[in-house]
């Protein structure tokens, strides 16, 4: 049981999350010989809310799907940062989106802040790239996964005409969380 | 990579649907309601890829009342929902009982009553199943709790429904049919498949009813020369309607008893550290996820702590209970649920005072935090709790 890891993806509904948090539990049992699993939170709403996302990944089987004490976080708006980010742990990590987590939780875990959206917006060109960007951070900032795990993972989920794209995703979320780290 | 091909990452709606097209079900009638949509989607995907038939019909009501047609038909069939279409399906729940007609129904519960809340969890219709349609009938329910077991049960549903003639329910809940875990689909001819029995005799000597060693007859398909009646009335060996006090009886009997007299066939458990377990945990579904997690956490810290399983709540698992409390070690039960205590009632009633009974009932959508069971274990409170006090309700035993 001590290898149980704990993720949490939070942001507001349409955002990916429900999305990133199926990637990371593939990347960790389909493509990393794991055991994983993947449940979601989400208002009746299909835009907007808070939605979560959560991934267990341990090397045994996963009794309880629902995270119970966080090792990463990733809150893409101030709602879910707000309502979410308690649960995570002492010396875990809280990834938040800088443009739109103002109100900065204050816990005694590793916080590290980037402007995920704006970046998707104005280096990828499309915001829907966000997602992807953010589990290349999660990725490096964790190491839970490997980075062919992951980008085995998220191309085979994406169409075909967007593999370049979301390749590059989650190779500038590798660098930026890179950075972040060795910024301290 | 072959490990890679043999794994899929599936949702617990997705598995239950493999599980279904495993069993050989061709016949799926429905209507779209959250938790359970993906049922209904992907079936309206893979039906016509097997040679199956789907369709969406009006309402709840019309999709069960198909479903009982194409069973009627020959086919293995199902139909799915969530609370609010079970509860307009209660009606023709009963019929198929009567009746004695295979199907499979889905109920990925959500939380009620009403409306409610459509896309949080819940276990608050597992009376229902058993009660929700009037008069006493017979009812099988299975309750599976992972991605991998929801395909096995539903193989299982079918094989139940077309051995004891009846309805099959597998009842589950938004995380478990929402949840995603990796799977292994076996190779046809891996799991035990039963197909549906046959009348051998002439057309002309065929009674639907009648019963033999016990058992009552093959169901014959309509459209293959066998003409019979099917009606909700009490009915003799042809299918006609009976006012033979004594037949009444009888049927109204061996309805249910198909069914009760069989729990040791019909039910599966999960045992866990139950030798010496001096505090029990009697959890189903969801609820069950958080049980496993607690207990295991209790043991490792010393505490005689158990898990008591069961993959079928209906015929209530009497036996295997029976057998936990009467081996002497057990000084309490404790029964976690997403609703107000409906199992906690069945299990005081075969517990019958012989030690305590404590439930732990959540109804806010949120599935039951590990901790709160293992508060209840160890009689005091497991800090940190995320678990604000208003929501925990706690009963001891009664008397």
């Amino acid at each position: 049981m001590s290898s149980r890891y704990e993720l949490r993806f939070s942001g507001s509904g349409g955002q990916g999350m429900i999305l990133a948090g199926i990637i990371m539990a593939e990347a960790a049992s389909i493509f990393g010989g794991k055991e994983a699993a993947q449940s979601q939170s989400y208002g009746p709403e299909s835009r907007g809310g808070a939605s979560k996302s959560e991934v267990i990944i341990s090397d045994e089987p996963v009794d309880y799907p629902k995270a119970t004490s966080i090792d990463a976080m990733l809150a893409m708006t101030q709602e879910s940062c707000s309502k979410y980010y308690k649960d995570v742990k002492k010396d875990g990590i809280l990834l938040i989106d800088s443009t739109e987590v103002k109100d900065i939780p204050e816990g005694p875990f590793k916080l590290y802040s980037y402007p995920i959206i704006d970046t998707a917006r104005n280096e990828l060109g499309k915001v829907i790239t966000a997602n992807i960007i953010s589990l290349g951070m999660i990725t490096e900032l964790t190491g839970i996964v490997t980075h062919e795990a992951i980008e085995k993972a998220v191309l085979s989920r994406v169409p075909p005409a967007f593999l370049e794209l979301n390749k590059k995703a989650l190779q500038v979320g590798f660098e930026r969380a890179s950075e972040l780290k060795a910024a301290g | 990579m072959s490990t890679e091909k043999k794994k899929k990452f599936l949702q617990g709606n997705e598995a239950c649907i493999e599980g279904a097209l495993y069993a050989g079900c061709r016949f799926y009638a429905g209507y779209p309601i959250t938790p359970s949509t993906e049922v209904m989607e992907l079936m309206a995907l893979s039906l016509p890829k097997v040679g199956g038939k789907f369709i969406q019909m009006e309402d709840e009501i019309g999709s069960i009342c198909a479903a009982i047609g194409g069973a009627l038909a020959g086919e293995k069939a199902m139909t799915g929902t969530s609370g609010p279409g079970f509860s307009l399906k209660q009606e023709a729940l009963g019929w198929a009982c009567m009746t004695e007609v295979p199907l499979v129904i889905v109920n990925v519960m959500r939380s009620g009553p009403s409306t409610g809340y459509p896309t949080g969890p819940s276990q608050s219709d597992v009376m229902q199943t058993k009660w929700g349609s009037h008069g006493d009938k017979p009812t099988i329910t299975l309750v599976p709790a992972s991605v991998q077991e929801l395909f096995y049960e539903t193989i299982r549903a079918f094989n139940l429904s077309e051995k004891y003639r009846t309805p099959v329910i597998v009842l589950f809940d938004e995380v478990i049919g929402h949840m995603r875990e990796a799977i292994t689909i076996p190779e046809p001819g891996e799991v035990e498949v039963l197909e549906r029995r046959k009348p051998t005799c002439p057309p002309e000597d065929y009674r639907p009813y009648a019963i033999q060693n016990g058992e009552v007859a093959p169901l014959a398909p309509f459209g293959e020369g066998y003409r019979f009646h099917v009606t909700g009335l009490y009915h003799a060996e042809d299918g006609f309607p009976t006012a033979n006090q004594q037949y009444i009886h009888d049927t109204g009997m061996r309805l249910v008893n198909k069914v009760e007299h069989n729990q040791d066939d019909i039910c599966e458990n999960e045992e866990l550290f139950l030798d010496d377990a001096e505090v029990v945990v009697f959890a189903y579904g969801v609820s069950s996820k958080s049980a496993k997690f607690a207990v295991k956490e209790l043991r490792a810290g010393g505490v005689k702590a158990g898990l008591l399983r069961p993959k079928t709540i209906w015929p209530f698992p009497s036996n295997a209970l029976d057998k936990v409390v009467a081996a002497g070690n057990v000084k309490k039960i404790i029964v976690p649920e997403m609703n107000l205590g409906q199992i906690y009632g069945e299990v005081q009633k075969v517990v019958a005072g012989r030690c305590e009974v404590q439930g732990i009932f959540r109804v806010d959508t949120e599935p039951i935090h590990p901790k709160q069971i293992m508060s209840a274990v160890l009689g005091h409170q497991v800090e940190p709790t995320v678990i604000p006090d208003e929501v925990l309700i706690e009963r001891p035993m009664d008397g």
